[in-house]
């Protein structure tokens, strides 16, 4: 094992605690006693209680997961597809100005997103709800999907699926049977993606949700504005915990799986 | 004991199982196959062997249907398959990748298309299990194909594409990724499959030893055009032209010009300040004419001195030596500067090394030794 220099454990820790110093210190004081933020009385869980006695945020927190399940799902397929399309069908008229415009929602601006999404659904006179942040999700989130799923399709063995069709598969039993359980960790993935996006949206959410749809973000800077309390430092604290677990627990079975699949491949070519 | 020799294609009341006519394909500005007929016949293992580029895969992909042919057409049993897409062509393929499924087992692979017909369940594992048999697959059914070596995956690649019986199998390159021992072992198990199977094999490769070994015939092809189909034998022994004599083995061109001697002999003029070499050429030439002498390298004997009763004999002496072991090959420089190769077979185990570097040597061959080209 080669030693840290004093230069590195510097720099480790400079850009370590950059990174995570403001989620310790909102963990450490959603176990405070005091109702007052910054100011530390104790250690208690008492505030872990009343955020799941908060119908308001459980509504928030509900609404919030229903949009990112069906909104990720929707643009799962959507991105799917058209990563397909760009992939596969090599040229075809107006290709560029397409794959172009799949991409452009990834540098556009949120809030000129969001404008332009509230506008349409009043000109079509769709009621805002949870409906309209689906959609708007979906529309936002499936450019990321299509980018993730188009980088494995661009290293996918043409081949398995000529042999597919070789096999007689028609093209869309090739793309069932042998594309799609090849590509599905990519696809997973940007599942995942569109799912955490959709959980952090603040900006788009604001301006398609409705009075009776209110995500857990909107919800939380709407409080935030009124005032920090502990409740909300609880609420995050869970937040963060879900995801380090799904981090972890998803960096390790890939590890796994690895480290598998290569001591098969060795055992594999030693001879009997 | 008379025994028929299996050549279809010399039989003019035979039908072919493919026929190539006229076959243009183009790719933009490039023309990929040019004009090109062919016939090949049932059982037949049918090599197409060329340079990169020249056309071979391409002529492949249009047979399983993965191009579609720009100009003429395509006959696979007496019917035009330009149109018929690759999933409903009674043709499979062999990949040069392997592309198994990763995510299927062996088993699952050889049955994947069993079961994209209507066979009962019990008649697809009847005839996975004759596969596994045929390609000594049986132990590793359940593996997945990251679990087995490279040379079982190109087992399973040939047992998935022979599984449902195709009229016509196609092998892109099948030997490409195995090491040359494999390779060899290989050649002889695919031509006992083929044998055993009755389906017509069509190989694609660019090594010519492996097209040699394992087709009934082989087409030379070069830049969309097929220079010469013949049996291996003919193919080696009496190309059509330089290009084939040069891109099989090793061969020694002498060009110059002819001057009839009678009776299907002929003196080729070949050098200023040599006499001329004596060949036999069934096929005519007019005095005067240009033409290129191909002697194979094996066909020229090298001796310490002047043989008696050579035809054609010029002296020489020794530039370079290379021993592979069962052979070995004198780079012979004539007082032209010109090289020949000539090749001895190193029969005793330690030879009498009768010839070193720069020796003079005479180097000789018969006149029916060499094959006459015009072109």
């Amino acid at each position: 094992m080669k030693r840290l220099s004093w230069f590195n454990v510097t720099s480790l820790t400079l850009g370590f605690a950059f990174l995570y110093l403001p989620m310790v210190l909102l963990i450490i004081y959603s176990f405070n006693a005091s109702k007052l933020v910054t100011v530390w009385a104790g250690f208690s869980t008492k505030w872990y209680g009343t955020l799941f006695q908060n119908e308001a945020f459980l509504d928030a927190a509900w609404v919030t997961l229903k949009v990112a399940v069906i909104s990720s799902t929707f643009a799962t397929v959507l991105g799917t597809m058209a990563a397909y399309v760009l992939v596969r069908s090599g040229r075809f008229w107006g290709r560029t100005l397409f794959s172009g415009m799949i991409y452009a929602p990834l540098v556009m601006p949120e809030v000129i997103t969001g404008l332009s999404l509230l506008l349409l659904f009043i000109s079509i006179g769709l009621d805002r709800g949870v409906m309209t942040i689906v959609l708007a999700h979906t529309t936002f989130s499936m450019c990321f999907v299509s980018v993730v799923v188009s980088s494995r399709l661009i290293s996918f063995d043409r081949s398995l699926e000529e042999a597919a069709l070789d096999l007689g598969c028609s093209a869309f039993d090739a793309f069932r049977l042998v594309t799609l359980p090849i590509i599905a960790p990519a696809v997973i993935s940007g599942w995942l993606l569109a799912f955490t996006l959709s959980l952090d949206d603040l900006v788009i959410a604001s301006f398609v949700s409705g009075p009776s749809s209110t995500t857990l973000p909107i919800k939380i800077w709407s409080a935030v504005r009124l005032g920090v309390s502990p409740e909300i430092n609880a609420l995050s604290t869970i937040m963060i915990g879900i995801v380090t677990v799904g981090v972890i627990t998803a960096s390790l079975v890939s590890k796994r799986n690895s480290l598998r699949m290569q001591r098969e491949e060795q055992a594999a070519e030693r001879p009997a | 004991m008379s025994e028929t020799v299996f050549a279809p294609w010399e039989d003019p009341n035979e039908k072919p199982l493919i026929r190539f006519q006229n076959v243009t394909k183009r790719f933009g500005d490039f023309v990929a196959i040019d004009d090109l007929t062919l016939d090949i016949y049932a059982q037949e293992f049918f090599a197409l062997l060329g340079p990169s580029g020249c056309g071979k895969t391409t002529m492949m992909r249009m047979l399983a249907g993965f191009e579609t042919v720009s100009d003429g057409r395509i006959e696979l049993s007496g019917q035009d398959i330009g149109r018929v897409p690759p999933n409903k062509r009674a043709v499979n393929m062999m990949f040069q990748s392997y592309a198994l499924f990763p995510h299927l087992s062996v088993w699952e692979n050889i049955a994947f298309g069993l079961k994209r017909g209507s066979m009962p369940k019990e008649q697809i594992a009847a005839r996975v299990d004759e596969m596994l048999k045929l390609t000594r697959l049986e132990k590793f059914a359940q593996r997945k194909p990251h679990q087995i070596s490279g040379g079982q995956r190109q087992r399973v690649a040939l047992a998935r594409s022979l599984a449902k019986a195709p009229k016509l199998l196609l092998l892109d390159e099948p030997l490409g990724a195995l090491d040359k021992k494999l390779r060899q072992d290989t050649q002889f198990e695919l031509m006992d499959i083929q044998e055993t199977t009755g389906t017509t094999f069509v190989i694609v490769t660019h090594d010519q030893e492996e097209a040699m070994t394992v087709a009934s015939r082989v087409a030379v092809m070069d830049e969309g055009r097929i220079i010469q189909v013949a049996t291996p034998a003919q193919i080696y022994e009496a190309p059509n032209s330089v290009y084939v004599a040069d891109f099989i083995g090793d061969v020694n061109i002498l060009t110059g010009t002819v001057k009839s001697a009678g009776d299907e002999r002929y003196h080729v003029d070949w050098a200023v300040n040599q006499p001329p070499v004596l060949a036999t050429s069934a096929k005519p030439f007019s005095d005067g004419q240009e033409c290129h002498l191909a002697i194979r390298p094996e066909k020229i004997l090298i001796s310490p001195t002047k043989p008696e009763d050579a035809e054609n004999a010029v002296q020489g002496k020794i530039l370079d030596i290379a021993y592979l072991g069962n052979l070995s090959t004198y780079h012979v420089e004539l007082p032209g500067g010109q090289i020949i190769k000539a090749q001895t077979a190193n029969t005793r185990r330690i030879s009498r090394r009768n010839f070193t570097w720069e020796d003079p040597v005479w180097i000789s061959w018969s006149a029916t030794a060499g094959v006459l080209l015009d072109q």
